[in-house]
């Protein structure tokens, strides 16, 4: 004759040892209260499932806070409501896990509201027991979002209305709207006949994980005595004639049988490859045969500015890149916060042999006004002695300043000349590095392609490179 | 070694990558949006994940569940992207798990605007989440010191459990300079305590203490911790401090106007010092000592984006013993060298 033993699930503790007191066996919860039913379907299943070890639950704030005094698997007690985002977090990071989320009706349906509809949405590979009993029931019988229509709590002392708090939120009906979900179905824990359907569905669902199809979600009705101010047995009769009015039991959606399997492979590159990945790449290491003018002493402080498009951020950049290579100390800084303004952009490079302090630029020792406004806005800030390039054929009348150099140039007709407005800021770069002349110009020839790698500008920079410093005298 | 001209923000993401970095979980935010495209893009190309959540709560939630993995993971926001991620924060600290969190400061109160200011300095190293914990916090002044200081966050992090977070602002983030990679760190520390999802380890991550006599002897616990990294990570860069009679003391972008400032002021003859804690948790508060008890130091002079915040900590270090003289700006502005050259004159 074949015996069944009748036993605790292996993936409860033998002895609840973190609940601490004297009652090692027994749980926290209330006589009467659904959640030790569901935890024990949960626990077989775990066992039967043979996922014990890759289990992470992840214990809510609420009534099931203490989740992890009874589960001997890997336990993440969550923030209130975050329990599908800590899922995820887990989870993305160890996809072999089977994830459960287990939260109660205020934790999921109210402030964790957000996190379960994302997690649902993103098709989370987690499964998630929602426990509805209707109330609050940790913090002492407060409304829950699934509270009925005239329901009395503490905070609905005069029972629920619509007018002040709304009507209760059906929550599997809201996830089997969304898309990704795989399967979602309401149960009742009354009777032995709905607790068989309960724990059916429990099954399923993490089956559904371990199968790596998708999210799963299941609801439970649950009594909570305690809240309710019934007894136990009026709880469930309540759950079966009043509650499940409301929240029906049934499958709300099931995908199962069509979906496939979803894994993400991951590729798996070796260290060695991290810097070529990364774009980790020296510059110079691209040029050759370059004997490089030695450092000189000095600090310019260089203030490109114009309309956006006219390449004044690319024109730094490309300085600031040619610069390094060089061996000098350099920064760049886009225009940024307050100084964004009008439709203008504008950059600042510093070049120094010395360490630089301050990447911004009060004073610059060069202008480079691609346009009136900036010259306009920048003109009587360059330090006397300094140089003010500015493009004369969008700019009429030239700055007065007679402390200053002022040289007009005509990059932007230059660079139509030469095919494309858009080559104006190498023009102008050509004149700054003929003026300035410490760089090498074989070395900008050869990176100025490597820092714009766009190869329908490579012929079209070079030309306007060298344009630019032959139109300084 | 190579050298390459690069954005602090971006920075920040190699850096991650190089220190071992599997996971990132964010919220897009102005200015710090730059880490997580950046992550968007090279994350999965190194095997890891990037995530962009619902929300900033999500966004750290997802860290506390990745963190009680074996793997490295992080998060990056501004300023109003941190409050929410508070609540988070707080329970990490708890929790005692390890990552990373990047904030690119920018102005406030409420939405405020995008540019730079340092007004996050209570909220991120006083806590501005419920209960007695502290983040180690990484104040850096350059695009390198993005990468160094996010791969040092990730090893403090792991070595003490406990959250740590880049404190920046939108200059330093935005900023290009050139910056040398180290090499890839090849393996992370052992995490015992962790879920890996085998038989030995069925642990518990949880930040909740039911008895008051335990949650006070985790409490304490926290504060030997937070003493221990007081003791041994300070860290902090004094330049021309020995024979300084005013020492100027400035983090993040600040310091580095401070550092015109101080050539400024030493061209004129006044010997000038800039003190630049690195470590903003643990506080460079015994520097700050001696700087009080040194006979030759006349006052310290404080800059900062804020209405004045770390300036608490430098006040309470010098007890009294020197004059310590405050200059900030707010809102977003930043003040010029020349600006503070008058102020600091002024202060003497």
């Amino acid at each position: 004759m074949k015996t069944t033993v009748l036993q605790k699930p292996a993936s409860f503790y033998d002895e609840f040892v973190l609940k601490g007191g004297s009652q090692l066996q027994s749980t926290h919860y209330c006589p009467g209260c659904g959640h030790g039913i569901l935890h024990k379907l949960i626990a077989e299943a775990i066992s039967d499932l043979d996922i014990q070890d890759r289990t992470v639950l992840i214990s809510p704030v609420g009534c099931s806070v203490f989740a992890y005094y009874y589960f001997d698997v890997g336990n993440i007690q969550a923030a209130h409501g975050r329990a599908p985002a800590v899922a995820t977090g887990y989870k993305r990071s160890n996809p072999d896990s089977i994830m459960i989320s287990y939260q109660g009706d205020g934790d999921l349906a109210a402030i964790g509201a957000n996190e379960i509809l994302q997690a649902a949405n993103r098709g989370e590979q987690m499964t998630v027991f929602f426990v509805n009993n209707a109330i609050y029931g940790m913090t002492g019988g407060q409304m829950a979002p699934t509270t009925l229509i005239g329901q009395k709590s503490t905070t609905t002392p005069r029972g629920r209305t619509m007018q002040n708090e709304g009507y209760p939120l059906r929550m599997s009906e809201i996830i089997a709207t969304l898309e990704a979900p795989v399967y979602v179905e309401r149960v009742m824990l009354t009777d032995p006949k709905n607790i068989a359907r309960a724990r059916k569905a429990v099954r399923k669902a993490l089956k559904i994980q371990i199968d790596k199809k998708g999210f799963s979600f299941v609801e439970v009705l649950s009594a909570c005595p305690t809240g309710w101010k019934m007894t136990s047995i009026d709880s469930k009769k309540w759950i079966t004639d009043v509650l499940s009015k409301y929240f029906v039991p049934g499958v709300k959606k099931d995908d199962s049988e069509d979906r496939d399997p979803v894994i993400t492979l991951h590729p798996d590159p070796h260290f060695e490859e991290y810097h070529e990945l990364l774009d980790i790449k020296s510059l110079s290491d691209k040029i050759k045969g370059v004997k490089l003018p030695a450092i000189k002493e000095m600090v310019d402080e260089i203030k490109i500015a114009g309309f956006g498009g006219q390449g004044v951020l690319s024109m730094g950049y490309a300085l600031a890149n040619i610069t390094m290579g060089h061996n000098y100390k350099v920064s760049w800084l886009p225009s940024y916060g307050p100084e964004m303004r009008g439709g203008t952009a504008n950059c600042s490079v510093k070049v120094s042999d010395k360490r630089i302090g301050s990447p911004m630029i009060d004073n610059p020792t060069v202008l480079v006004a691609m346009n009136k406004p900036s010259l306009n806005k920048f003109a009587d800030l360059v330090q006397p002695g300094g140089v003010i390039l500015y493009d004369s054929g969008l700019i009429d009348t030239p700055p007065a300043r007679d402390d200053v150099t002022v040289i007009g140039i005509p990059a932007t007709d230059e660079a139509d000349k030469l095919g494309s407005t858009k080559a104006a800021n190498m023009v102008m770069l050509g004149a700054y590095a003929k003026i300035r002349s410490y760089l090498s110009q074989d070395y900008v020839l050869q990176a100025l392609p490597q820092i714009i790698k766009k190869k329908s500008f490579h012929k079209l920079n070079e030309d306007a490179f060298l344009r630019g410093m032959k139109l300084i005298k | 070694m190579s050298k390459v001209l690069i954005k602090g923000n971006e920075a920040v993401v190699r850096g991650a990558l190089l220190a071992g970095c599997k996971n990132f979980f964010g919220y897009p935010i102005t200015p710090a949006s730059e880490i997580a495209e950046t992550a968007a893009y090279y994350f999965p190309l190194l095997g890891g994940t990037f995530l962009q959540a619902e929300s900033e709560l999500g966004a750290i939630n997802m860290v506390y569940g990745a963190a009680s993995s074996t793997s490295r993971c992080m998060t990056a926001s501004s300023s109003p992207g941190m409050s929410l991620k508070m609540e988070g924060i707080s329970y990490i600290a708890g929790a005692e798990l390890p990552c990373v969190i990047v904030d690119i400061m920018r102005g406030g109160p409420g939405l405020g605007n995008i540019a730079p200011e340092q007004a996050d300095y209570n909220q991120v190293v006083k806590g501005g989440g419920h209960g007695n914990y502290s983040l180690i916090t990484l104040a850096p002044n350059s695009a390198q010191e993005m990468c160094d200081l996010t791969m040092l966050a990730f090893e403090l992090s792991d070595k003490y459990r406990n959250p740590a977070v880049v404190l920046a602002d939108g200059i330093i983030g935005q900023m290009m300079e050139p910056v040398e990679f180290p090499e890839p760190v090849q393996r992370i520390p052992d995490r015992p305590w962790a879920l890996k999802g085998t038989a030995d380890s069925h642990n518990l991550i949880c930040s909740i203490q039911l008895e008051p006599d335990r949650l006070e002897e985790h409490n304490l616990a926290l504060q030997a911790k937070y003493k221990k990294l007081a003791e041994n990570e300070i860290r902090y860069e004094a330049i021309q401090c020995d024979d300084a009679e005013y020492i100027l003391i400035g983090y993040g972008i600040v310091s580095r106007i401070l550092h015109g400032v101080m050539e400024q002021l030493r061209a004129e003859g006044i010997k000038a010092g800039l003190f630049r804690p690195i470590t903003l948790f643990p506080f460079p508060t015994p520097q700050f000592e001696d700087f009080a008890k040194d006979k030759n130091v006349k006052s310290l002079f404080v800059s900062e984006l804020s209405a004045g915040q770390m300036v608490d900590d430098v006040r309470l270090a010098v007890n009294g013993r020197k004059p310590v003289n405050l200059h900030t700006r707010m809102g977003g502005n930043v003040p010029t060298v020349k600006e503070i050259v008058e102020k600091f004159k002024e202060s003497i």
